[in-house]
């Protein structure tokens, strides 16, 4: 196709545009990764943007020896675990049920599902219902609320539903019963689905940092991202303490060797690996995943 | 009842006295017949009922004086004492005042950006070029908004922050400025955080709606002497309209939720609550911070209440316009 002058202004605005745009989602990350690999007290100087001034990997020593943070790490892993393998069983499970016509009390259960992604009894009931339930400080709390998903209930329904018919009437005459129906021949035939929709489960759980921060106050129990924002919290407090007395700020980052700020990078940093790890993946299968989600309401 | 139903009966053959036995079995008689089923669903929905149920009537703690030590049965009922407490408060004023704002500034800008970006992808003839913009203005949205708020914190601190060290450049500022205390400023970094961390992502619904338009539309077009902008807006955008339009009623719909994690995050220093502070967050600061149960949990019914009625009538717009996804 030919094109006008008009048409390569416009593609050249449009390069320009999308290059900027590249660039910006692309910069905080480096530079936060810069300043990880930057010696702690000479990134108080300020001035680091796209290079590290003096290259270290101290930072990173540090941050994999806290035992805080290790300890965040193990609970992060072990939460997004078992709760997507519990989240992922217990929804699809669910959905496979709802699937059966003969189901006594579909409907209504469809409905009691469908309400709750309507209206929700808010921040303060659940708080008590938590409290009076005996989940606070405790690591169920993480997985237990969120346990049952309504919407990747609906998605798994939705696929059950599309897998041939025939199959699941063959195993009923060989004497399969709907739980040996599911585990040997629904499960099999749904790695897709199972595998989309545990991917963004454990994205989800991973991220999770507002549960624990109310619910928990055993520091040995935090996941690092709710690590990672009480360090960002204090971070600021220093910051905002160096506007009103810099002396006593400065004393306080003297005293330790590496300034939080180094270290607070090389915690984001190590907490951001596992995403940018199972990204490739999570990228081949959300195009499909958003637009199930969009169609099916 | 159909056949096939009775087949969960195991082994016995369907035979025609049989099913006639069978409609006439009372409800609990059919109920045990499938409990295996009926396990299934139960367990999950359990939890459905514990966690989700429980809390909406939990929401009556509203109308209570709730004290932790009398418990839920017997605290003290209050009727509306709460909400006219919190009409009355002069956080009111500014609390709404702050979600509704937000809300819009994020209808205005955070709303329409995915659509210009997906309208500009569409325009990329280089297909490594597109995917490289895809793939990183796709990254974003998979990271928690505590990794997003520290890049925002790092990018504007006083003593590292980039955009202090660009400012300081180009001379238009004398000295850093600690943006994340200055109220002026909360509600544009607040919107442009926002667009950074989801514009890809938002933008796969359209780009998977221009994918849809008949390529046929475009020769026609360029036929007749079009040009690549006239043709955007002529049938790129009146294509997608019917998918804008239903996003945009239900983000409408959306409006009491301004945001929670996102502002809840940025807002660490407490000068910007001024501008900052919404319904969901006063819920949290008020209720589980300062202990006002009965108190927060009106304020959380209040917005529920509200976001209800937004979203019914958005969803029964959504389906009469005709244009309904689902």
């Amino acid at each position: 196709m030919k094109l006008t002058f008009g048409d390569k202004m416009l593609q050249f605005w449009i390069y320009l545009f999308l290059t900027l745009l590249a660039f910006v989602t692309f910069y905080p990350f480096w530079n936060a990764g810069v300043i990880s690999l930057n010696d702690g007290k000479d990134t108080m100087l300020g001035g680091i943007t796209f290079w590290p001034r003096e290259f270290t990997l101290e930072n990173y020593k540090i941050v994999l020896q806290d035992e805080r943070i290790l300890n965040g790490f193990v609970i992060s892993v072990s939460r997004t675990l078992l709760g997507t393998l519990l989240s992922i069983f217990a929804t699809s499970l669910l959905a496979y049920g709802m699937t059966k016509r003969e189901l006594m009390g579909r409907k209504y259960y469809m409905i009691m599902c469908v309400f709750t992604m309507y209206f929700s009894g808010g921040l303060i009931p659940t708080y008590l219902l938590i409290r009076e339930l005996g989940l606070m400080d405790t690591f169920w709390v993480m997985i237990l609320p969120g346990l049952v998903s309504v919407w990747n209930m609906i998605i798994f329904r939705t696929f059950f539903a599309g897998l041939p018919a025939g199959l699941e009437e063959s195993a009923k005459m060989d004497g399969c019963g709907p739980w040996k129906t599911y585990f040997f021949i629904v499960l099999p035939l749904s790695g897709p689905v199972i595998a989309t929709l545990s991917l963004f489960t454990a994205v989800a759980h991973w991220n999770e940092w507002f549960i624990p921060s109310i619910y928990i106050n055993n520091e040995n129990l935090l996941p690092v991202q709710t690590i990672l924002r009480n360090t960002l919290n204090a971070n600021i407090m220093t910051e905002q303490m160096s506007k009103l007395d810099p002396q006593a700020a400065a004393r306080m980052a003297g005293a330790s060797n590496v300034t939080t700020k180094s270290l607070s990078m090389a915690t984001m940093m190590v907490a951001t690996l596992p995403i940018i790890m199972v990204y490739p993946f999570l990228q081949r299968f959300f195009v499909k995943g958003v637009l199930v989600g969009s169609l099916k309401e | 009842m159909s056949p096939t139903d009775l087949s969960t009966s195991k082994g016995s053959a369907p035979d025609p006295g049989l099913q006639i036995k069978a409609s006439k079995q009372s409800g609990w008689q059919r109920f045990i017949k499938q409990i295996d089923i009926q396990l299934m669903v139960l367990p999950a929905l359990c939890f459905v009922f514990v966690f989700s149920y429980i809390p909406m009537y939990g929401v009556l703690t509203a109308f209570q004086d709730y004290s932790l030590f009398k418990g839920f049965f017997a605290s003290n009922w209050v009727g509306f004492k709460h909400f006219v407490a919190f009409f009355n408060s002069p956080d009111f004023e500014r609390v709404l005042r702050n979600t509704l704002v937000i809300s819009f500034l994020k209808l205005l800008i955070s709303f329409p950006a995915p659509i210009l970006l997906a309208l500009m992808l569409n325009e990329v003839g280089n297909k490594y070029f597109k995917s490289l913009v895809q793939t990183l203005s796709y990254l974003p949205h998979f990271l928690s908004w505590v990794i997003v708020s520290g890049f925002v914190i790092s990018m504007l601190s006083v003593d590292n922050g980039s955009i202090n060290i660009i400012l300081e450049k180009l001379n238009l500022i004398e000295e850093p400025l600690n943006f994340l205390s200055m109220p002026e400023y909360f509600w544009s970094i607040l919107i442009t955080t926002n667009v950074w961390k989801e514009i890809g992502f938002a933008s796969i619904v359209y780009l998977a709606a221009i994918a849809g338009i008949d390529p046929h539309l475009y020769e026609a077009a360029s036929m007749d002497g079009a040009s690549r902008f006239k043709q955007i807006f002529l049938i790129t955008l009146p294509c997608i309209m019917p998918v804008v339009i239903i996003f945009m009623i239900l983000a409408i719909g959306n409006i009491m939720n301004a945001g929670f994690e996102d502002i809840l995050l940025l807002s660490k220093d407490k000068i910007v609550w001024s501008v900052s502070d919404v319904l969901d967050t006063y819920v949290l600061r008020v209720g589980i911070e300062n202990h006002r149960y009965s108190y927060a949990a009106a304020v959380g019914l209040f917005k529920s209440v509200v976001s209800i009625i937004l979203l019914t009538i958005a969803n029964a717009v959504a389906r009469r316009s005709g244009n309904s996804l689902w």
